[in-house]
């Protein structure tokens, strides 16, 4: 990948955030600290991986993305509004009533949201019934699902894993985001659900761990999970939660609660292209 | 005496009968052979997928197959389909109102012998609190063919409920037309309703003969769509005969004898006596004595239905 592409990528990426921070300001509540962390593989999955066409957000053959980790639709609506799914000035519209852009993701309401999902542990399951959908129909688009590594707690989590390869689902891709914290404190100190690469491999993966804020990485690992044949491909992405604004970095309080005003500028002033 | 069907194993010819025209797959979670899926396994094992015991992965995963636009058969127990895995139905299926036909079996006391964790006597209460969800309960094997056709051309989340026991068909007449949301009047009288799901049709239509035997003329419903509701026939039953009992395998909170009375209470309100499980978990045992130990009789029925008269009067 040229430095050209990366800084594209990083831009996008900045502004998925941007809309990420905006949006919670204006809802005032949201969760920040999870959208953060996966701005950037939303950039490259929406920017470079999928096929979609936000003119015909129901396009049969689009690639599709079940945001398992419902909760961070900030990142979700930030990503899907740059691609031009609606307009970006709607991302301040979250959450408030008659809203299109639900706390959690609904895909009835939503251009471009693929599945309606918030409750822990489904999404995965219902990317694991696209992807057989499309081995049933001889389609080859490919399904794409983020899980929180909190998320993975949910038994349903491992369920769902074991069909992926008991059916052999190779056009299916599971980006773990590893961003280590959840609600009730650091992910390892709460539960536990670690090593993630033995649980998925044991469960049939091919799996690769990354840096999820490296492109060329990010990069590497789709390129893989495209090239991998007969079983389901897991990326764990090793991320930051609060990722692009330094109060938020790493600190569980931000998992949901909305920055206030003078914060928010802090985070505008941290998140805005320098030059 | 005509022949009898469990309403899971006409489920179970449904699905291979109406493969031929339409286009549907089957998940099942590893009781194909006793939900009776395991015949459309043998016949379309292409179409068919076992999801092993996950009934929670299993309902998420017929949301993510129905909204890549397939029509989507998941069959479970109902303890497990409506009970277990509930809130899949609700988040996964219902919020979204993904195409999915819920094929619940073994519902009710009539399980028998496994015992209380198997009979499922909420599942009905569960699924009509769904926004969007259809709920049927067919009253035998006609009934059970009929609803899995209405359910596969009719677009939406449905929950359709079938027993493990065999029942007598009620519906075995050249004119039986099914027609989803509307009850069927079994029997007309003028002193009192009976309306009832499932296998409980049967034994209100006998209830009706012995009361007719002490000049009690008591009319029979057939509700087979418990959600949406007739409401109409209903509320013209209510005002007709002025009293009414239900009559449901399922506790008596929250299913059929509920739904009966909301309708009632709002436009005409009348005595409602409800025959079904009285707040209780179930018990091994053979399907007659589990009947009479839970009120669900002809004898039940008829004593609530004299009741219901004579409050109607005072």
């Amino acid at each position: 990948m040229d430095k050209i592409k990366i800084d594209e990528l990083q831009q996008t990426a900045n502004k998925i955030r941007l809309g990420v921070i905006k949006s919670v300001h204006a809802a005032k509540s949201g969760h920040p600290g999870g959208s953060l962390s996966i701005a950037d593989i939303l950039a490259y999955l929406y920017f470079e991986e999928m096929n979609v066409y936000p003119s015909d957000p129901k396009c049969d053959k689009r690639d599709r993305l079940v945001l398992s980790k419902g909760h961070t639709a900030p990142a979700l609506y930030s990503a899907l509004a740059l691609k031009g799914f609606f307009p970006f000035e709607e991302l301040e519209t979250l959450r408030k009533a008659g809203s299109r852009l639900q706390g959690h993701p609904d895909m009835k309401g939503t251009p471009g949201v693929d599945m309606s999902t918030g409750s822990l542990g489904m999404g995965i399951s219902a990317a694991c019934g696209m992807a057989l959908a499309a081995k049933i129909d001889r389609k080859d688009y490919r399904v794409y699902t983020i899980l929180g590594d909190g998320e993975s707690e949910e038994g349903q989590v491992w369920e769902a894993c074991m069909f992926a390869a008991h059916y052999k689902l190779d056009n299916l891709c599971v980006i773990l985001d590893y961003n280590k914290l959840q609600i009730d404190g650091p992910v390892a100190e709460v539960i536990g659900p670690a090593p993630f690469e033995d649980k998925f491999a044991a469960f049939g993966f091919e799996v690769m761990t990354i840096d999820g804020h490296d492109f060329e990485q990010i990069e590497a690992a789709f390129k893989k999970a495209r090239e991998t044949k007969g079983k389901p491909f897991a990326i764990i992405a090793d991320t930051v939660k609060g990722k692009g604004v330094s109060y938020m970095e790493n600190q569980v309080k931000w998992h949901g609660a909305a920055p206030n005003d003078e914060q928010y500028e802090i985070a505008l002033s941290e998140l805005s292209p320098k030059n | 005496m005509s022949e009898k069907t469990a309403t899971r194993e006409a489920y179970g010819k449904a699905l291979v009968e109406f493969a031929k025209t339409y286009d549907f797959v089957v998940l099942d979670a590893d009781l194909a052979e006793a939900t009776k899926t395991g015949m459309f396994k043998k016949e379309y094992p292409d179409r068919f997928f076992d999801c092993g015991i996950a009934e929670g992965n299993m309902i998420s995963v017929a949301a993510g197959l129905a909204a890549a636009g397939k029509t989507v058969f998941a069959s479970s127990f109902a303890m497990f389909a409506a009970g277990r895995a509930f809130e899949q139905v609700r988040n996964s299926v219902g919020y979204p109102h993904l195409n999915v036909k819920i094929g619940a079996t073994h519902a009710g006391i009539t399980v028998g012998e496994d015992g209380a964790t198997h009979q499922c006597l909420e599942d009905i209460a569960l699924m009509r609190t769904i926004p969007g969800m259809t709920v049927v309960c067919p009253s035998d094997a006609i009934e059970a063919r009929a609803a899995v056709e209405a359910a596969i051309k009719t677009y939406g989340p449905f929950y359709l409920r079938f027993g493990r026991f065999a029942v007598e068909n009620v519906n075995d007449r050249p004119d039986y037309r099914f027609e989803l949301g509307k009850g069927v009047l079994m029997r007309d009288g003028t002193d009192v309703t009976i309306i009832a799901t499932g296998i409980m049709v049967g034994i209100a239509l006998e209830a009706a003969k012995l009361l007719e035997n002490e000049n009690i003329s008591a009319k029979v419903i057939n509700i087979h769509t418990i959600k949406p509701i007739d409401r109409e026939i209903i509320i013209k039953a209510a005002k007709q005969t002025g009293a009414i009992v239900t009559a449901e395998e399922h506790n008596i909170i929250g299913g059929l004898g509920s739904a009966v009375a909301e309708v009632v209470c709002e436009n005409c309100p009348v005595p409602v006596l409800r025959v079904g499980i009285e707040d209780r978990f179930g018990q091994s045992g053979a399907v007659l004595p589990l009947l009479n130990e839970y009120g669900l009789t002809v004898e039940n029925i008829v004593a609530k239905a004299k009741l219901a008269k004579k409050l109607s009067k005072s």
